[in-house]
């Protein structure tokens, strides 16, 4: 059982933000590059089906660095980003099938249909606080595949029947399998979009962010327009969560309603916070733990995987408040004393 | 006309329903400042526990009021195991709870139910009520049982000591212990009956969703929408919020053209971001919005 | 004879931060003693450690029966009532309910309903608004439910915070009337937090000077009141 006079310094977001406190530095570019080249060189050495599960892991840790965004930044909390993972996935279907985009091109139109619905859906949302504004996320989770199914969408997603994606192929010649090939675009995705969290946290915008995260009045006083920076971050993690959902689309090539249940978004929440809340690297260890629970849980019996899920969050809750992250920092504090 | 009037008295059955879940909510938000996502999952869990008890050969109301019982003391358990050792900490770990109950409560009923659709019984069965066309007895039912607890609620509150106690531990915790008041108690106790509120609700519904895990999900939604309409911190307005949304929801479906049942759970999201946008603090509510 | 209000050597912490360094107080039944110095010295965390309601170590003992370390709840069943800064109001009950809450430790029903009719007695404007939503009242007229709703607990001792805070000088003067009478006639003692020290040297027998949450100085009201030194140090009149 945890101290619980500590909890609330523990726990807090701002604990968890800036993202390398107690990190030592040399440790950490030591891991950043050893991590990197294993994920580099993975697939050279694993079976067709495992490289498709790293995808996955490396699609649902972009999803979850969406929400770590949010959550280390604002201080927002949204249990409704399978919505977005949605419109991401739909967006990408759609345009494979209906205009022949190549398949790298959708996803920046991905994410600026997933912007736009994150800032339209923000905009009045973020007048709740708390828990009240999860809820609020979670009723847009909840009507998600309703919505999908609506007669005026159909046409275009699919209905109940989904739809189908080509697989894309490896291009120039390149000496890989289609499903290596997938891999290393989402891995250069994931990237890209770390860095950019990375900047996006380290940038002005980011700092009148943490402003107000902490101190939403004093934010206000000092002159940051605090609902328009809430809405703006909304809209960014958005955005990349629906990146998220193009790529999911285009490795499994398959899109259907089923895939988008509010269960996708609290699986993604579970992520966020057994990874660390608003500590980056930790959306991978989240998304090792939403890729690979199920599949050993649900063999064992179906339905388990939840309450495994539970019983992590409340190991988080109860024992390590910081989740992975303070695990890593007990690590690094190991090394460091060498 | 008649249509008119069906529609609207079917729309107040769930409203009814609708009422239960923002009230149970509303409740929960008052004692403890926070929305317990997990309450549709309680409720379900309940329900689970009374169709068990039927299956076991336990007639409609023994098993009906056993399992208010049970849900009670459920709620009780729930508040001192996981929720007051939290009392201090920051709402993220309070969400991480409130998830966890769900996930912990969505699977295990899988587990031990399984995922298959169960029929509920209905406790007076369906013949049109009162020989009328415009509505069933079970619908009457939903409302006529949803009344006497709401009532019942509200004379506990508004004419009891303990009901004044906890009203009092909920607008001003710090004051209410210097007159003596024993808040943890008070939390448990609020804990205890949104958990038995639900617990009816839920028996009242699943007769007409079906008996399943995720039964819940939609009600709770429209649950939230109520509560949100009603402010959020307004007893009166859930319940009043619960009842709109009921019946805006059934003349939408009947009487919009080329709105059919599909759209019963965007139609209630439509409606949390329209309040949301226009009328932040609902139709009854104080202020609940932090503007800054 | 031990006092009727005996506080030994309290340390008291807000989170990390000390705000009461070996304090130590004692009072004697039916007095009004006043706690005097300047903002954040430690008079209202002094009244805070006596009711438990502040992490605090040493002990506080009333009748000669220990009461630190024991719940708030338990502290106010044995007969303290606290009327905190800003009162307390239960601002969205009415008058009515908020006297009730004041008994809400006591079971003689009959007793209770008495003691309403006493209240309104007494405080006449309370009986006019008795199904007013207290919100809607006055500053003094929260002040006189408040005190009301401490004397419906029937307390030995009635700690008050600032009770003038906010109101009008001739309110004010009622107010300490109506104290006045309440240890008179009721023989409640009273433990009284003031930033108006003129007057409440003018009621209270006793004086203790906090300031930096320690006793700077204590002894009878009269001659805190006739000390130059003291009141240009720590009154500031």
């Amino acid at each position: 059982m945890m101290d619980i006079g500590n909890t609330s310094t523990r726990t807090d977001p701002s604990a968890a933000i800036p993202a390398r406190p107690g990190i030592g530095a040399r440790f950490n570019v030591i891991v950043t590059i050893v991590l990197l080249l294993v994920l580099v060189f993975a697939p050279a050495f694993a079976k067709n089906f495992f490289v498709f599960q790293m995808t996955l892991w490396l699609i649902y840790a972009i999803a979850i660095l969406a929400l770590n965004l949010l959550t280390g930044s604002s201080g927002q909390v949204s249990l409704g980003h399978s919505a977005f993972y949605a419109i991401g996935a739909y967006t990408a279907a759609i345009l494979l099938n209906e205009t022949g985009l190549n398949y790298v091109l959708t996803l920046p139109v991905a994410a600026l249909f997933g912007f736009v619905a994150g800032f339209l859906f923000g905009f009045p949302a973020l007048r709740l606080t708390g828990v009240a504004l999860a809820m609020a996320t979670f009723a847009l989770a909840v009507a998600t595949p309703a919505i999908i199914k609506l007669h005026v969408f159909e046409e275009w997603t699919g209905g109940v029947q989904g739809l189908f994606v080509d697989k894309p192929r490896a291009p120039f010649g390149l000496p890989i399998s289609d499903d290596a090939w997938l891999y290393y675009l989402t891995l250069a995705v994931g990237v890209l979009v770390f860095l950019f969290g990375l900047s996006l946290l380290n940038s002005r915008t980011g700092r009148a962010c943490l402003a107000l995260r902490d101190n939403p009045i004093a934010a206000s006083a000092m002159g940051v327009n605090v609902a328009l920076y809430k809405t703006l971050i909304f809209g960014v993690s958005a955005a990349i969560a629906s990146i998220a959902g193009a790529l999911s689309a285009i490795a499994i090539q398959f899109v259907a309603v089923d895939s988008f249940t509010f269960h996708l978004a609290i699986l993604l929440f579970v992520g966020m916070v057994v990874g660390g809340i608003g500590w980056l690297p930790g959306s991978l260890v989240g998304a090792a733990f939403v890729v690979f629970v199920p599949n050993i849980a649900d063999g064992i019996s179906q339905g388990l995987s939840g309450a495994v899920f539970g019983g992590l969050l409340l190991l988080v809750i109860f024992v390590l408040p910081n989740g992975a992250k303070q695990i890593a920092t007990w690590l690094s504090a190991q090394f460091g004393a060498k | 006309m008649e249509l008119l009037i069906g529609q609207t008295l079917s729309g107040l059955a769930n409203g009814a329903i609708y009422a239960c879940i923002a009230l149970a909510l509303v409740m929960i938000y008052k004692t403890i400042d926070h929305l317990n996502i997990a309450q549709g999952e309680m409720a379900m869990i309940s329900t689970f526990f009374a169709w068990q008890l039927m299956e076991w050969g336990v007639p409609y109301w023994p098993a009906f009021f056993l399992t208010i019982f049970v849900a009670f003391c459920g709620g009780v358990a729930i508040d001192r195991v996981l929720f007051r050792p939290l009392a201090k900490a920051p709402v993220l770990t309070h969400l991480a709870g409130f998830v966890a109950l769900f996930m912990i409560l969505n699977s295990v009923a899988g587990l031990v139910w399984d995922f298959t659709i169960k029929p509920f019984p209905y406790p007076f069965g369906t013949s049109p009520f009162l020989g009328s066309s415009l509505i069933s007895t079970h619908q009457a039912a939903m409302i006529g049982i949803s009344m006497v607890l709401l009532f019942l609620l509200y004379l506990f509150f508004q004419f009891t000591r303990i009901g004044l106690a906890m009203r009092a531990a909920a607008t001003l915790p710090e004051s209410a212990r210097l007159v003596g008041i024993r808040t943890g108690r008070m939390v448990s106790l609020g804990w205890g009956m949104a958990s038995a509120i639900g617990a009816v609700a839920g028996m009242l519904i699943a007769p007409v969703v079906f008996l399943e895990p995720n039964m819940m999900a939609g009600i709770l939604l429209y649950g939230f929408a109520a509560a949100v309409l009603g402010g959020l911190s307004s007893p009166a307005g859930a319940v009043a919020g619960g009842l709109l949304v009921g019946v805006f929801e059934n003349l939408v479906g009947t009487f919009v053209p080329g709105v059919g049942h599909e759209i019963k759970l965007p139609l209630a999201l439509a409606l949390i971001i329209a309040v949301l946008a226009l009328k932040p603090n609902g139709l009854f509510g104080r202020k609940i919005t932090q503007r800054v | 004879m031990s006092a009727f209000l005996e506080a030994k050597d309290l340390d008291a912490f807000y989170g990390q931060v000390q705000a009461l360094h070996g304090l130590s107080l004692s009072m004697e039944r039916g007095t009004i003693t006043t706690l005097l110095g300047a903002n954040g010295a430690g008079k209202t965390t002094t009244l805070r450690a006596i009711c438990n309601m502040i992490r605090t170590s040493g002990t506080i003992s009333l009748n000669g029966q220990r009461i630190s370390g024991r719940s708030t709840e338990r502290i106010v069943e044995m007969g303290v009532a606290h009327v905190p800064q800003g009162r307390g109001t239960f601002t969205t009950l009415s008058v009515d309910e908020n006297l009730r809450l004041g008994a809400m430790t006591r079971t003689d029903h009959r007793g209770i309903e008495d003691d309403i009719e006493k209240m309104f007695a007494r405080f006449p404007i309370l009986k006019k608004r008795r199904s007013q939503q207290a919100g809607t009242l006055s500053g003094g007229e929260q002040q006189m439910l408040a005190v009301a709703r401490a004397l419906m607990l029937r307390p030995q001792l009635m700690l008050l915070d600032e009770p003038s805070f906010g109101l009008a000088p001739l309110v004010v003067q009622e107010l300490f009337e109506i104290l006045g009478q309440v240890n008179r006639d009721d023989g409640v003692s009273i433990l009284v937090v003031e930033q108006n020290a003129q007057l409440a040297l003018k009621i209270a027998t006793k004086a203790y000077v906090i300031a930096s949450g320690r006793i700077a100085m204590s002894g009878a009201a009269e001659e805190i009141a006739q000390d130059d030194e003291v009141r240009k140090s720590y009154l500031g009149y």
